[in-house]
């Protein structure tokens, strides 16, 4: 590389412009259509950096991983109340009989699917029901886009930064009227390091209610 | 053939990373290498102003020994990645090899929350990218 080349931040590909400068004004995010899903992602790198200083001004702000882990939660929880509104308007506008999930199986799939993709791009890879507890569901997520680039530190260990999926999650089923517990576990297996499990608790009156239903 | 470490080396000349991948250099103390580091920064810092024209050189990039080849990349932003090669080595392998190493840097590190910039690295996704790329390369 010729010191030229060095200074001119264009000569790789990793630093070059787009390609077509967009024509006009860009509309202003509060006029443009909510249903163009196709142009309305974002760079998985700038998220990134954005998560990345999330979780750095949370963490200067709380003593302990358990404080950490809420207050992520209670920061997607706030994503999520908004990501509910905005999947049921793209999924059921068009249709003459819009409807929403009323049964738990049927919203925990719309979670693992429809809300993983319209937040993540991708299916989650898993749900599972508990062995042990009736009250207990799990959704897993093989490697979670938003601890793509995060490695804890050991004196951290235990921490998972998923708690703000977990949060997603956790207002989604609120929505739906499902309310329930949600936290976060990281589960690492040889062939997914990152593998985690958001842990769903559902309250008692869910249950009892989806008795009645049966 | 051989890629025989990596060095990262903050803008002030401190060094945050040292990584050995193959045998064939001598095997230095950690302090050692912290001497190294701070040398070749400020002999990168006189060769950047060796240039008969003012304010265009980067400063040296390749220091070549009879047994190894030492490759000097440097970013935009002053930090230092030194890859320690065999002579043997093609540049346009080694540049392409740094540039990748670069681009895990900056998504590894730099996008790690529990990494303070200038300090010393430890990212265990750091060091499984970095091994990856070492090791499929060559």
């Amino acid at each position: 590389m010729t010191s030229v080349e060095h200074l001119s931040p264009t000569s790789t590909a990793r630093f070059s412009l787009p390609s077509k400068p967009p024509v006009g004004p860009k509309p202003n995010i509060y006029e443009r259509n909510l249903n163009k899903t196709r142009v309305a992602e974002v760079s998985a790198s700038s998220f990134s950096f954005l998560f990345s200083e999330v979780v750095q001004y949370t963490q200067k702000r709380v003593s302990g991983v358990n404080d950490l882990e809420k207050r992520l939660n209670t920061l997607g929880y706030r994503v999520g109340t908004r990501v509910l509104e905005l999947t049921a308007y793209r999924a059921e506008s068009s249709s003459k009989a819009p409807k929403r999930e009323t049964r738990l199986l049927p919203a925990l799939m719309a979670i693992h699917t429809q809300v993983w993709r319209a937040v993540f791009g991708k299916p989650a890879d898993a749900i599972e029901k508990s062995v042990e507890n009736v009250d207990e569901y799990m959704i897993i997520d093989n490697d979670p886009l938003i601890e793509r680039h995060i490695s804890v530190p050991k004196d951290l260990s235990g921490l998972s930064c998923s708690s703000f999926s977990a949060g997603i999650v956790e207002a989604v089923l609120d929505g739906l009227g499902f309310p329930a517990r949600v936290t976060a576990h990281h589960t690492p297996t040889t062939t997914h390091p990152t593998r985690t499990t958001i842990l769903i608790k559902l309250e008692k009156s869910v249950l009892e209610r989806e008795d009645v239903l049966k | 053939m051989a890629i025989f470490g990596l060095w990262v080396i903050n803008k002030a000349g401190g060094l945050v990373y040292q990584r050995t991948f193959a045998d064939g250099l001598a095997q230095l103390t950690s302090n050692e290498y912290l001497v190294l580091a701070g040398t070749l920064h400020g002999i990168h810092a006189i060769t950047s102003r060796l240039s008969p024209i003012p304010g265009q050189s980067s400063g040296a990039q390749v220091i070549e020994g009879e047994t190894f080849k030492m490759n000097v990349l440097l970013t935009l932003t002053g930090t230092k990645f030194i890859l320690l090669t065999s002579p043997a080595e093609t540049s346009s392998s080694i540049d392409a090899l740094l540039q990748k190493i670069y681009t895990a840097y900056s998504e590894k590190v730099m996008q790690n929350p529990f990494h303070t910039p200038e300090m010393p690295i430890r990212s265990e996704a750091f060091d499984v990218s970095l091994g990856a790329l070492v090791n499929t390369g060559h």
